[in-house]
């Protein structure tokens, strides 16, 4: 799947925003909310696409092949201690270590809007989950 | 992260070896010398997912998957009766990966039977995959076993034929497990009227084995675990004495037992697929008879994969899991229950942390 490119939408809410009267910082109506969801389910879609895209790395395997619908990722579980790495770390680090091994790619920056994309989206999968940091 | 690709290169070498040479699970060996006459053996290897990249590259986690069953199962002592191959041979069901993979698996000692997966299947309806293995669906008889095969990853022929603009796409919708443009498999009629007049040949005290790529019983429909109409099937399969099926597709260790008929599930080559209960969105219907296998460890890759070798004893089937980086496990049909049954796992307060998903 071909992506559009993240950055354009990414300044779309920017630039919104500097269209509008501004408003006090604890004020915001229904219109907002629905606003605010919209621009993050447009993240998750994006992150859905990179999970399903065999262009992330560099042989063609994608995400979703090992981890339909996003499943046995456990983000709620972030950050704990990754026995294989001998360390607690955040899930990024972890996605980082699938994106260099099965996907023979390059790792991403921790605040690339691409692994932000990523997280959003296996996140979002996994609603309703309790929090439960450190559990393996 | 420079440690971790060292210890990640020492274990392939290590796993190269064991492919090579001597250390076959013992318990496997024995198992093979099931003493009744009637008793025999076949070897399972399923879903090797065998995917191109470009020019001769094909993604080398799945190359060596198969290349290790394969050279496993020709270390069987003694020899299986045959191999099957349980479907999912391609990923994108092109000539490059169907080739290649034929070319992986012409190294066994064995006569193989093929089944067909939905990644083998949905580029071109299965046509090459007829050249290079024979039809799509089959029966035979072996010491007083009759095998059915069928073709269960069929789906509605509207989905099939009007929905998408080339077969390359009609491909990669059926591919994505996950798909939520992908369509419910299913073995229809052509099959069931066949299967049918099959049957009726067939005296109802003779052992039947089924092999489906996926599970005719419903498991969970958000990823294909499931079969449209598997009632239908279940309903012929109803008169004989002693059914087994043994499907594919869902990358791990399943097992259930609906009236006459026990179902099995085997693991695949490529990469395992986590249990639909750890899909959080799902309603799904794990057999609450189905101890899981442990939860995969990405960081060795050939974790949770593997292949089976079958004991028929007198028509019922024990499944033997090779797993590479766990201990061995064996789902054996409990003749005194009428069920299958891990053989170590099986009671509630057997279970280990690792087969708890979530
Ligand atoms: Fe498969
Ligand atoms: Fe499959």
């Amino acid at each position: 799947m071909k992506l559009k490119p993240i950055k354009a939408i990414l300044l779309l809410p920017l630039a919104l925003t500097f269209a509008m009267p501004i408003a006090s910082a604890d004020e915001f109506t229904d219109a907002d909310l629905e606003r605010w969801q919209q621009q993050f389910m447009g993240v998750v879609q994006q992150g859905r696409g990179l999970w399903t895209s065999p262009e992330l790395g560099t042989n063609g395997v994608a995400c979703a092949q090992c981890h339909p619908n996003a499943a046995n990722t456990h983000p709620e579980t972030y950050p704990k201690f990754q026995k294989q790495l001998g360390k607690v770390v955040p899930m990024w680090e972890m996605i980082n270590w699938c994106l260099k091994n099965p996907l023979e790619g390059q790792p991403l920056d921790a605040d690339d809007p691409k692994m932000t994309a990523i997280q959003a989206y296996v996140t979002h999968e996994r609603r309703g989950v309790k929090l439960e940091p450190g559990k393996h | 992260m420079n440690t971790i690709h060292k210890s990640r290169r020492s274990f392939l070498k290590t796993a190269g070896a064991a492919a090579l040479g001597s250390t076959l699970p013992i318990s496997l060996i024995e198992l093979a010398f099931a003493d009744t006459a009637e008793n025999f053996t076949f070897a399972y290897i399923s879903d090797a997912h065998i995917q191109h990249i470009e020019g001769t590259r094909f993604v080398r986690n799945w190359d060596r998957g198969l290349i290790r069953a394969v050279a496993e199962t020709n270390l069987l002592v003694p020899k299986p009766d045959f191999v099957f191959f349980g479907g999912d041979l391609a990923q994108l069901g092109t000539k490059a990966e169907l080739d290649h993979g034929a070319e992986i698996m012409s190294a066994l000692r064995y006569k193989v039977h093929y089944v067909m997966g939905e990644h083998d299947y949905y580029l071109d309806l299965g046509d090459y995959w007829e050249q290079l293995f024979g039809a799509q669906y089959y029966s035979f008889n072996h010491k007083g076993v009759h095998f059915i095969v069928l073709n269960s990853i069929r789906t509605y022929d509207d989905w099939t034929f009007n929905r998408w603009p080339s077969n390359e796409q009609r491909m990669l919708e059926m591919a994505g497990l996950d798909n939520p443009n992908g369509s419910p498999f299913m073995v229809g009629e052509e099959q069931r009227n066949w299967l049918k007049s099959d049957l009726s040949k067939v005296a109802k005290t003779t052992p039947i084995v089924v092999l489906s790529h996926s599970p005719l019983q419903k498991i969970f429909k958000g990823w294909n675990f499931w079969t449209e109409d598997a009632e239908e099937i279940q309903a012929l399969l109803k008169p004989f004495d002693k059914v087994s099926v043994i499907y594919g597709h869902v990358h791990q260790i399943q097992y259930n037992q609906i009236g006459n008929i026990s179902f099995n599930s085997v693991m695949a080559t490529a990469w395992p697929w986590p249990y639909p209960q750890s899909y959080a969105q799902a309603e799904q219907y794990l057999p609450k008879l189905t101890v899981p296998m442990n939860r995969a460890d990405p960081f060795f890759e050939r974790d949770a994969t593997g292949w089976q070798f079958i004991n028929t004893s007198n028509g019922n089937v024990d499944l033997h899991y090779t797993l590479y980086n766990n201990t061995a496990r064996s789902v054996i049909y409990n003749t005194k229950t009428k069920q299958p049954e891990d053989s170590a796992y099986q009671s509630e307060d057997a279970r280990i942390p690792p087969q708890t998903h979530f």
